[in-house]
């Protein structure tokens, strides 16, 4: 039906599309860690508590997706990074593993810890999710340590083909800076966006007031670390496939080169970063302006899917290894064209899944959200 | 790096059965509780009867309390077969990961969005649009289950797939193919004996008020629904779990005969309904392995062949080869055979990996020719000896057996209530002993549960995937310590947030259905 190639260019460009749409949702995991300084009072900290809990799951469930795509379409990123960078997944994982329960059993009586445990669960979701989340993306670009051998396989004694190339399974990658900026400018920009989110959804003033000061104090080191990290990537050297023998090389300004070379891709960079630059402008500049959070959350969906897009297209190495033949690609990771094309024919019901979302969304939010519906509701938190 | 480490190969199995049982407490009661509490919600949409609503909204508080700790158990799961089986990620990737993703894309996204308008649209959207809703819920989890369980009948049974040298895994040919008669039984015997770990649940917990004299009008309700659906769960589960034996009968006689501690083949095998095995049974000894048992003469033949006469051979049999399996014409390999043909495979492998490195294509095309003849045998090439294809029996046997029987036993139990609950005026007041047995039976349904999965998973060592990969080649180069450490960070963590469950869910059990949640 479609050129090998064509499916595995489809196929990043839905892993990066995921991407972004999990960095977008990533506002839960930041309003988690403003529950405690925006809300002075117990009764509006139940508030924040409710709204972002009827929004959750998508962001879980978005994650556990992004995970499900990425090993269907390459699973040789999935057996390389996930039993490579063990400490660094497993940390994110059990960030996440404490979030999935906190909403539903914080206020219950009888969950044993009480309510303070669960909301302290929920920040460190938010804060070590997302700066972890943010530094393990920010090594597509930067490189892990790691060799492939396919023919390790029949080595009986020691068969597995992807081994890390040191002790540390992933946590050395704390010890690059560069790393961590993209993990920093993750974890303002989901702050910036709940503060964006509050705005939208909160009818409460003091505590949409307190959203919209504290956005510029989240959003300047956004812009900082993000910034950072972008031009820091687009000077650097960048992980480069020869197209004809598959040989990796170091090229310089790879990435740089990669957007001018890619208008489209840049086109999508640029509207997207001015689609959160709007956001979070608009609201800052006038008190009437409360959509904010729709600028900057399909700004953010465009932006970072237009990084991943970056990093794989354009004969790049996605997943760069120090020992540049072990790189993964687009086409010496990705699972074979019959399963592809497969997974194309299922990408066919995306737009569905995406389209009753939103009819659900709608249905439910006619009203912004104040403590008495709270109150109302027999499924509060 | 270091070699195939025996300990990191069993505390990553001790990580992943860890994980997967804690799982799996949860899960079936999503599955089960889910349906049961449409049901009631359906009724209530039907008679406009307000008790009704408050019966769904607190069996609905109960399943949210569980589902929740359902989707933080399952989530390391699925992310577990690459951090800890990422030589198995590669190797099977392009099959076993398309049902993963479906399952996410499909399933768990219209779990999620459903989920939201079932808990908080109740003064939100309109009646009908709430019960699609609940419905869509519970549909979706049946979905993730189905995609899921797809993937795990692939293990067993692999198929629809070709190996590809150049890529060094297998390659899906035929998605179809994937979805097999074995994968569609296992799904429905598992989906399905849920819905008894659900109705034990509402039975059981529906008693307990009845015990307490305490809305009894709810409790009266919940034990019609709960029974009548408990009864046709446990006989279509006995049905499929019957089904179930047949494919395991096909597909892995090793796993039938530990089932029914089989060490010598017979023609018109007598199946046992209850026995003791002597713990010191060896591989080829030729003496009784029971201490002491009741059989039913012919019955393991018919319930695995559906024939009275049919060869079923023993672990002794398979190892040894040399018989001829039921309806076919070929005599089975011995593991010697078996494993010299896993060794050419491998073998050829390497070698024809290296004639295409060299560019030498009469080479690449013989190795290609002799690996592609003995693939079937790839995985016996990573064992040493007999005895490792052999799992553990006494487990393997004893979960079986109660398995069964505790199934016999739910169909009576809901037999019993669901002609009880029926008979106009009767309320138990003069069988309260039998209220008594449907409290306690709540645990039951739990183990009944659990055990089916050590039947299914242990009674596959020491393969990963069938005769393919066994889990020690399996595993990811990481070291044991590493493992072990999170294996207890996930027993301290599960535990805690176990307990938490426990005494959430017995707080609004105590709180009963009549105040608002
Ligand atoms: C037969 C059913 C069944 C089985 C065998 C499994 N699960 Fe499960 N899983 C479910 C049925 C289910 C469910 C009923 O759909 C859950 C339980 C509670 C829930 O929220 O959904 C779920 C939740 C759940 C979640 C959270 C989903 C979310 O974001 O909502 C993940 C990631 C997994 N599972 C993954 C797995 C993996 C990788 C398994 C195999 C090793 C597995 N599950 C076995
Ligand atoms: C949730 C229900 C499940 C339970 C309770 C369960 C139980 C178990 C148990 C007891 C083992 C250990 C076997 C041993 O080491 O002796 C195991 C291993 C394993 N299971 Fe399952 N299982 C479940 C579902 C699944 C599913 C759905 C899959 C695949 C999709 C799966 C894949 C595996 C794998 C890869 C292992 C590897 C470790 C090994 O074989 O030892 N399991 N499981
Ligand atoms: C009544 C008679 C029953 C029979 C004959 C039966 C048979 C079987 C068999 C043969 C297997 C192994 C399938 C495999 O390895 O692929 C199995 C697995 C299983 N059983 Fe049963 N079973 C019965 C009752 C029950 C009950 C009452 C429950 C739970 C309430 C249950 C839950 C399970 C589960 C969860 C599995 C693992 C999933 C699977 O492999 O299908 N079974 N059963």
């Amino acid at each position: 039906m479609f050129t090998y190639s064509f499916l595995q260019h489809y196929w990043w460009f839905i892993i990066s599309l995921l991407g972004g749409i999990l960095s977008f949702l990533l506002f839960v995991q930041g309003g988690q860690t403003l529950l405690f300084s925006l809300a002075k009072k117990e009764d509006d900290r139940r508030l924040l508590v409710n709204v972002l809990g009827r929004k959750w799951e998508f962001t879980f469930t978005t994650l556990v997706t992004f995970g499900g795509a990425f090993f269907a379409s390459f699973p040789l990123f999935y057996s390389t990074s996930f039993g490579g960078a063990y400490w660094v997944w497993m940390a994110i994982l059990f960030c996440f593993i404490i979030q999935a329960v906190s909403y539903e059993f914080q206020s219950k009586p009888g969950n044993v810890y009480g309510k303070k445990t669960y909301q302290i669960f929920l920040f460190i979701n938010g804060f070590l999710g997302t700066i972890l989340l943010g530094a393990a993306i920010a090594t597509f670009f930067t490189g892990s340590d790691f060799h492939i051998n396919k023919g390790n396989i029949t080595e009986q004694l020691a068969p597995t083909i992807s081994r890390w190339g040191n002790e540390w399974h992933g946590l050395e990658a704390l010890l690059n800076l560069r790393n961590w900026l993209l993990g920093l400018a993750v974890f303002f920009l989901s702050r910036s966006l709940a503060l964006l989110f509050f705005v939208n959804r909160l009818k409460h003033q003091v505590l949409e007031a307190e959203s919209r000061r504290q956005l510029l104090f989240n959003a300047i080191p956004f812009l900082v670390f993000f910034l950072g990290f972008v031009i820091w990537t687009l000077l650097a050297e960048g992980f480069a496939v020869r197209p004809d023998t598959a040989e990796v090389y170091m090229e310089k300004y790879k990435y740089f080169f990669n957007l001018i070379e890619m208008p489209v891709v840049l086109v999508i960079f640029l509207v997207g970063v001015v689609g959160v630059l709007w956001g979070i402008g608009g609201t800052l500049l006038s008190d009437k302006f409360k959509s904010g959070i729709w600028f900057a959350g399909i700004g953010t969906i465009l932006t970072v899917c237009s990084l991943l897009l970056l990093a794989g297209y354009n004969n790049t190495a996605y997943y760069p290894s120090i020992n540049l033949q072990s790189s993964l690609t687009i086409f010496n990771s990705s699972s074979s064209e019959f399963t592809l094309n497969a997974m194309t024919i299922v990408s066919v019901f995306i737009p569905f899944v995406l389209a009753y979302i939103f009819y659900a969304w709608r249905s439910m939010e006619k009203n912004r959200t104040d403590l008495d519906d709270i109150n109302h509701d027999s499924h509060a938190y | 790096m270091e070699l195939l480490d025996v300990s990191l190969v069993n505390w990553s199995r001790a990580q992943f059965t860890l994980t997967a049982m804690y799982h799996w407490i949860f899960v079936p009661l999503t599955l089960g509780l889910g349906v049961i509490q449409a049901i009631m919600e359906t009724i209530y949409y039907r008679t406009g009867d307000e008790k009704w609503k408050k019966a769904t909204k607190f069996w609905m508080t109960l399943f949210g309390v569980n589902f929740a700790i359902g989707v933080a158990t399952g989530i390391i799961l699925e992310f577990e077969f690459g951090t800890n089986w990422s030589n198995y990620s590669w190797f099977v990737g392009d099959i076993f990961g398309a049902p993963l993703a479906i399952e996410g894309i499909l399933a768990f996204f219209m779990e999620a969005t459903f989920i939201s308008i079932m808990f908080f649209g109740w003064n939100k959207v309109s009646k009908g649009f709430h019960l699609t809703s609940t419905w869509l819920t519970i549909l979706g989890a049946t979905l993730s289950a189905f995609w899921i369980l797809v993937a795990n009948a692939w293990m067993q049974h692999p198929v629809g797939m070709e190996f590809n040298p150049d890529t060094v895994r297998n390659e899906m040919v035929s998605f179809w193919q994937v979805l097999s008669p074995f994968a569609w039984n296992k799904f429905l015997h598992t989906v399905i004996s849920s819905w008894i770990v659900g109705a034990l649940f509402t039975l059981g917990v529906s008693a307990w008020f009845l015990i307490k004299k305490r809305d009894t009008d709810f409790a009266m309700k919940s034990i019609k629904v709960a029974a009548v659906f408990g009864l046709v769960a446990s006989i279509l589960t006995a049905l499929t779990g019957d089904g179930s034996a047949t494919n395991v009968a096909k597909h892995q006689p090793m796993k039938l005969a530990a089932m029914e501690g089989l060490y010598k083949g017979q023609k018109g095998a007598e199946l046992v309904a209850i026995g003791v095995l002597r713990s010191d049974v060896q591989l080829n000894d030729t003496s009784d392995a029971f201490l002491f048992k009741i059989g039913i003469p012919k019955a393991l033949s018919l319930l695995a062949f559906n024939d009275l006469n049919a060869y079923v051979p023993g672990i002794n049999d398979i190892v040894n080869g040399g018989y001829v399996a039921h309806k076919t014409s070929q005599t089975a390999l011995s593991f010697d055979e078996k494993k010299l043909r896993g060794n050419l495979a491998l073998k050829s492998l390497a070698d024809y990996r290296k004639a295409v490195a060299e560019k030498n294509d009469s080479a690449a095309t013989a190795s290609r020719a002799t690996l592609m003849a003995n693939y079937d045998y790839f995985g016996y090439g990573y064992l040493d000896k007999p005895e490792e294809t052999v799992p553990r029996v006494p487990l393997i046997f004893y979960s079986f057996h109660l398995m069964v029987i505790l199934g016999t036993f739910f169909i009576a139990l809901f037999g019993i209530f669901t002609f009880l609950s029926f008979k106009s005026r009767f309320n138990f007041e003069n069988g309260r002993w039998l209220l008594y047995i449907a409290l306690w039976s709540i645990p039951l349904g739990f183990i009944a549960s659990q055990l089916g999965w050590i039947v299914a998973e242990v009674g596959r060592q020491p393969w990963a995937i069938q005769d393919v990969l066994p889990v020690k080649a399996s595993v990811s180069a990481i070291s044991a310590m590493s493992v072990k450490i999170t294996f207890f960070l996930f027993l301290t963590l599960f535990s805690a947030l176990l307990l938490a469950e426990v005494r959430i869910m017995l707080k609004q059990i105590k709180k009963g259905p009549s105040q608002e949640h």
